[in-house]
């Protein structure tokens, strides 16, 4: 029985919940089960909340056994990425730096989650403060593709897309700035979506890059992605950019399929970078969504190449910034044996940070410095607006746009070191993140080696509801 | 140090100042935290004051409206668009590691205020005010070691930024003054630079009298008080000009003044001063005003002190002194409006506030005696129903217990004897009294005569019209002087 629990969807979880045919507490240790047996494989977790999560799950039994009307997340077990602020609960951010951190208070997307019911049953691995697209980057250890454990999972959510893909929870919250939800989530054949900036509350997210920071889902399917931001979507007082989503009806419309929908297919995204195993699936894929209904054309977007060059500055440049509260003085990791408060930043700092890190907080501060600002940072931002203006012009046109979500599939472990190499891997997605706008990576086949191949959609601002009614229908027609 | 009067006088010192202003709104700038001035250390904070991972900055609207309530007091003008950018730095008051500043686009820019000055009025130009938060406090504990409280954290501030347009110790401390009358009656800040909610930083540099361009400038940071603002000053300008008589150049620097020693000490070469790398806030959005919102901000400031001033010359016929002593404190001003009210007369009630109220006055602390009252003590005064001395006397006892004065000045019997029988008496009990002070006065010091006066007004117990009795006085004292005259 456990082993079937942990392969539900959401949606039927919640289903056997609601008919009390399945308790919160069968689900909970379910999951817990699973991960005690597959979880030193895979490297996923960094906190596992058992005795926590059982409570919790006890909790929602009783609550519904008293009669009370429960959403419909009420006794869902879920992983959360381990750079979102949980109450008493440490947030490492999978660095020296935080490995002993408790936060104070819950993030805002754990305050709407705990509200809806949901059980936590641990926090997951990432790239250290997410900078990293292959969780390699993470101070206790790297996670491993369920699929292939000699692979990357993705990353920087790679610990949550792991979970998914190996039925260790039912879902994961991520957080993505320049794909690090939808990138894991294609290598781990999961979906993933981000939704726009500021549809959901960065409030007690560690910032990484804040003008990109999103918080995403990832999950096994596009209806359980639906449910999920239906309760996590809003605007936050405590988040200044964070604001009032017109239309989070989710699940209305969902079914209505893509017939008459206008789909963009930007020949940047299919270019040499693209592998051909990628390249023809996304393109199979745009083929069937025609067949759907849907109108597909060739578009042209000139500044993609310059979106990860820009993105890259402006990433590291907010880093630099965001990581420089992290210097041994009021929490985290302080070096011993410092001779003066100088000394005291540089070895804690030194010692806190890992490699990837380092790396881009001296690159973000050396891009923000006098007489560096104008050619790097100033340049960023006008390719920022200009990524933007493009974008803008063909959704006055198309109401989606089709890309590879990655221009490659999960790569072995050892195979890629350079660091710019791997920046690479961030080409279909990072030009989103600048724009702000919401994409969804979904499943579209696999390559010569059993991995998964990913697509991404891309929407309109706000306009989630198309991205989700596509990607439902092209998981229920066009995947199989 | 040791320059002459003579070579300092043919040098002239260029100064702009940077004065720093806490904002008495109720909450921080970027969170719901108190403001309060005193509390206990780390009271006062949240994860947004200590910079704890995940927090965010929220901006407070109140500290936006009493920036801009500034910046009109200031004769500025108002973006209608205006960001916050970050200012990297580290320090351990800081606790985010970044300042949430303004940079290019502050929120008041181009404005002015008018200083009096020996040769009269001058115009002070304004070059920037901005929003800021301020930093924490580092406690320096012979037990514990350097402790930080992060109260003051998230206190927002303004930074006001002058032209170099003050020329002297005494225009630099006009200037604050008159900076702070103007943000006390905008009501924006409490401005007590004690507790440190007005902070000022002083540029100066020297150049010969003559020159154009302006030398190097050194800053002082920090000086506290309008005692300290002056010595600085005036410590810093020999020491610059000595060092360009000795044919030394003079080097950027930060300075700080030292109250103890009265010298200013080099903190940090500006050389080598950390690069801010400013950046956009990226986690608030752009700060927009509309006109319609600036004038509604511009509606809420009360009569400011230059209009009042005029007000007080023109209506009230007081001298350019007098109405600006009157207006230079919002609260004695409104209490002589008060007073004035009542329709007494304006000059005596002016001059009776300040021989009187002024001597007692502290800020912030109200005028105990009801203006009503006070206007009372100056209509029996304008119709010789007590004198000034009695007027004296009700007020001190009015100070410490309020009650209405004509009723007072029955009660006590205080009312002004202007009986000439009793006053004559009064006037010959003094000249017997006081054989001495009469024959001064017959061999010519008129100046006796005010002697014989004050004691006939003695004998009447302070009582005695001043006015007739002098008269009185001056009768008899002449009449003696006839007499000894036509005895030669």
């Amino acid at each position: 029985m456990n082993h079937e629990i942990v392969t539900y969807s959401i949606q039927q979880l919640s289903k056997l919940l609601t008919k009390r045919e399945l308790s919160s507490v069968e689900i909970t240790k379910a999951y817990l089960e699973q991960i005690e047996q597959r979880d030193k494989m895979i490297g996923a977790y960094l906190t596992v909340c058992a005795d926590e999560a059982i409570l919790q799950a006890e909790r929602i039994d009783k609550r519904r056994l008293d009669g009370e009307e429960l959403s419909v997340l009420s006794g869902i077990a879920i992983g959360i990425k381990d750079n979102i602020c949980t109450k008493g609960i440490r947030t490492t951010c999978g660095s020296k730096m935080l490995e002993n951190f408790i936060p104070p208070y819950d993030a805002h997307v754990v305050k709407m989650l705990n509200k809806a019911g949901t059980v936590l049953l641990g926090k997951q691995n990432l790239d250290e403060f997410g900078m990293g697209s292959t969780t390699e980057h993470s101070a206790f250890g790297c996670t491993k593709n369920p699929h292939d454990i000699s692979r990357i999972p993705g990353g920087s959510s790679g610990g949550g897309a792991a979970a998914v893909a190996a039925n260790m929870a039912a879902c994961s919250i991520g957080s993505d700035t320049g794909g690090s939800v939808r990138f894991p989530a294609a290598m781990c054949g999961m979906v993933g979506i981000k939704p726009t900036y500021g549809a959901i509350s960065r409030n007690g997210l560690v910032a990484f890059a804040s003008s990109l920071d999103q918080i995403g889902v990832m999950t096994k399917t596009v209806m359980d992605a639906a449910m999920l931001l239906s309760v996590i979507i809003g605007k936050d007082p405590a988040d200044a950019t964070s604001v009032v989503h017109p239309d989070v009806d989710f699940l209305s419309g969902l079914h209505q399929g893509v017939s008459g929908m206008k789909i963009a297919l930007p020949e940047a995204y299919f270019g040499k970078s693209i592998s051909p195993a990628v390249k023809n699936a996304v393109l199979d894929a745009a083929k069937k969504l025609q067949q759907m209904g849907a109108r597909v054309e060739m578009v042209h977007l000139a500044s993609t190449d310059a979106a990860l060059s820009a993105y890259y500055i402006i990433s590291s440049a907010e880093c630099s910034s965001n990581l420089a509260r992290f210097d041994g003085v009021r929490y985290g990791y302080r070096a011993t044996g410092y001779v003066d408060m100088e000394d005291l930043y540089i070895k804690s700092r030194n010692e806190g940070f890992g490699d990837e890190v380092k790396r881009r907080v001296m690159l973000g501060t050396f891009v923000l410095s006098e007489g560096h600002y104008e050619a790097y940072y100033h340049r960023a931002m006008q390719a920022k607006a200009a990524v933007c203006r493009e974008f803008a012009d063909v959704f006055s046109q198309y109401d989606l746009i089709l890309t590879p979500t990655a221009p490659m599939t999960a790569w072995q472990f050892g195979k890629k070191n350079s660091p710019t190499e791997i920046y690479s891997s961030d080409l279909c997605t990072v030009p989103v993140n600048l724009a702000g706008l919401p994409a969804i990576s979904l499943p579209c086949g696999w390559d010569a080696d059993g991995m998964p191949i990913g697509m991404q959609l891309i929407g309109k601002a706000f306009d989630e509801k198309t991205l989700l009614r596509a990607g439902y229908v092209w998981e229920q027609e066009g995947s199989r | 140090m040791s320059v002459s009067k003579q070579v300092l006088s043919q040098y002239e010192m260029v100064i702009g100042l940077e004065v720093h202003v806490e904002l008495k709104t109720q909450t921080k700038i970027f969170c719901g935290c108190s403001t309060a001035f005193g509390a206990e250390p780390n009271s006062q904070c949240c994860p947004v004051c200590t910079g704890m991972p995940g927090s965010l900055p929220v901006l407070n609207q109140k500290a936006v409206e009493y920036a801009v309530k500034a910046g009109l007091a200031l004769n500025c003008q108002i973006a209608h668009f205006s960001k916050f950018d970050r200012k990297n730095y580290f320090y351990p008051d800081l606790p985010k590691a970044y300042q949430i500043s303004q940079y290019d686009r502050p929120l008041c820019e181009h404005g002015y205020l008018d200083i009096e000055t020996e040769n009269g009025s001058k115009r002070i130009g304004i070059t920037r005010i901005h929003l800021e938060e301020d930093a924490g406090k580092l406690i320096h504990d012979r037990n514990n070691g350097t402790l930080i409280d992060c109260n003051r954290c998230g206190v927002p501030l303004i930074e006001i930024v002058s032209e170099p347009d003050i020329r002297s110790a005494d225009e630099a401390k006009a200037y604050v003054k008159k900076l702070r009358t103007l943000l006390l009656y905008a009501g924006v800040s409490d401005c007590k630079m004690n507790e440190g909610s007005l902070r000022c930083d002083v540029n100066l540099s020297v150049r010969r009298k003559g020159e154009t361009a302006f030398g190097v400038r050194n800053e002082m940071k920090n000086i506290n008080s309008f005692t300290f603002i002056g010595k600085a000053i005036a410590y810093e300008f020999e020491r610059q000009v000595q060092e360009i008589e000795s044919g030394h150049e003079i080097l950027q620097q930060t300075r700080r003044y030292d109250q103890q020693t009265g010298k200013t000490y080099a903190m940090r070469m500006k050389e080598s001063q950390s690069d801010y790398r400013f950046f956009p806030e990226p986690d608030l959005p752009s700060v927009i005003l509309t006109d319609a919102q600036i004038e509604k901000i511009r509606e809420s400031l009360p009569v400011m002190p230059d209009e009042r001033k005029q007000r007080y010359q023109n209506l009230f016929g007081l001298s350019s002194i007098m109405a600006e002593w009157m207006v230079e404190d919002k609260d004695l001003a409104d209490y002589f409006e008060q007073v004035c009210s009542y329709k007494v007369d304006y000059a005596l009630a002016a001059n009776l506030m300040q021989a009187e109220i002024l001597t007692r006055y502290m800020e912030d602390v109200k005028i105990p005696i009801a203006a009503e009252h006070f206007a009372q003590i100056c209509m029996m005064l304008a119709d010789e129903t007590i004198n000034n001395a009695t007027a004296r006397k009700i007020i001190v006892a009015l100070w410490e217990q309020d009650c209405d004065a004509k009723a007072y000045v029955a009660e006590h019997g205080l009312t002004q004897i202007s009986d000439p029988v009793v006053l004559g008496k009064a006037a010959d009990e003094a000249i017997v009294a006081d054989e001495r002070s009469v024959q001064a006065y017959l061999a010519g010091k008129d100046a006796a005569a005010q002697a014989l006066i004050g004691k006939a007004i003695k004998m009447t117990c302070g009582k005695g019209n001043p006015r007739l009795i002098r008269e009185i006085v001056m009768q008899k004292l002449l009449q003696k002087k006839t007499c000894s005259d036509s005895d030669i």
